[in-house]
């Protein structure tokens, strides 16, 4: 090796990309294809809880989940973390919170995003609704809720 | 809704992406310096005297660096390899086709390279190869500059000559 003084050393980016593609099986697929049609689903269970998202099988007891009901599209957030540098991936491409939300007529709280512009619109207790992408955009997925709002501001 | 009701949601697509930043490190730059330059270069380990390609910069055996630089040859005997008949997303070559370890002449380390213009039914274990170059101008500093290996017609080597490296 005829060079002298510091090597350089190679450097280069790395992408990694997969798929996966799961089966939803019967009770998340009619959560799904409701939210395609702009409805929230929960499962009933022992003692009234109303699970949402929905499960199979009741998380407390571990029966056979009951019958889907329809819950929301509004409802009282319980607990948020504010993101003030959303990631490419994000759901929103501006700051935001993150938040449990319990729906009206559910019992446990579903994460997903609060668009309430700054950190100081946002409180435990406050309530929010769903905002739902165009029906044409819609394609059986969580995001097809684009964000909850406060409720005052919908 | 409109009138006829839409198929149920069975399936959802999770894509995952990450993104990473390689770094090769000193030996693996020097390895990847010489694919450019169409040459195989290892280190050898001062103490136990066995010579890595491509070269991680220390020996795993003695655990001193790999100071001296070897420049192997474009020979190299198959140790052991597979054929692949499996079709699969992304896949560049046309199945069936052989993906190989490969011992160069010199080295105590086999890397895996691809085994052309034989059919695959004819690669076997201790198989005399050579490497065949992507032209001067396609060179880089990556085993794609490699375009594959193929027999070079001399008789197969001896089992002993690679048991060690299974
Ligand atoms: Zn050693």
């Amino acid at each position: 090796m005829g060079d002298t003084g510091a090597e350089e050393v190679l450097r280069a980016p790395h992408a990694l990309d997969y798929t996966y593609t799961r089966s939803v099986g019967p009770v998340i697929g009619a959560f799904l294809t409701g939210l395609r049609q702009g409805r929230i689903l929960g499962a009933t269970g022992a003692g009234g809880v109303v699970t949402v998202p929905p499960t199979e099988y009741d998380p407390q007891t571990g029966e056979r989940s009951g019958e889907l009901v329809e819950v929301g599209p509004a409802g009282v957030v319980s607990t948020w973390a504010w993101t003030d540098h959303p990631s490419a991936d994000q759901p929103l491409d501006r700051p935001f919170a993150w938040a449990l939300v319990t729906l009206d007529g559910a019992t446990t709280g579903l994460l997903h995003v609060v668009d309430a512009g700054s950190s100081d619109a946002m409180s435990s207790g406050m309530r929010v609704r769903a905002k739902f992408v165009p029906e044409a955009d819609r394609r059986g997925h969580l995001r097809d809720i684009e964000c909850f709002v406060p409720e005052a501001s919908s | 809704m409109s009138g006829q009701a839409p198929e149920p949601v069975a399936v959802l697509e999770t894509p995952i992406h990450v993104d990473y930043s390689f770094t090769a490190g000193l030996a693996q730059s020097r390895f990847l310096k010489g694919l450019a330059e169409g040459r195989f270069l290892g280190q050898r380990c001062p103490r136990c005297k066995k010579v890595y390609v491509p070269p991680r910069g220390s020996c795993p055996t003695d655990g001193v660096p790999t100071t001296d630089e070897v420049e192997l040859g474009n020979t190299g005997t198959v140790t052991t390899y597979c054929v692949v008949n499996v079709p699969f997303q992304g896949q560049a070559i046309e199945i069936p086709y052989i993906c190989a370890q490969i011992l160069l002449d010199g080295a105590n380390l086999a890397f895996m390279g691809l085994i052309q213009e034989v059919p695959a039914d004819q690669v076997r274990m201790g198989m005399r190869v050579e490497a065949v170059w992507v032209a001067p101008d396609e060179l880089g500093p990556t085993m794609s500059s490699v375009k594959y290996f193929r027999p070079n017609g001399e008789p197969d080597a001896d089992y002993e000559t690679f048991a060690e490296y299974l």
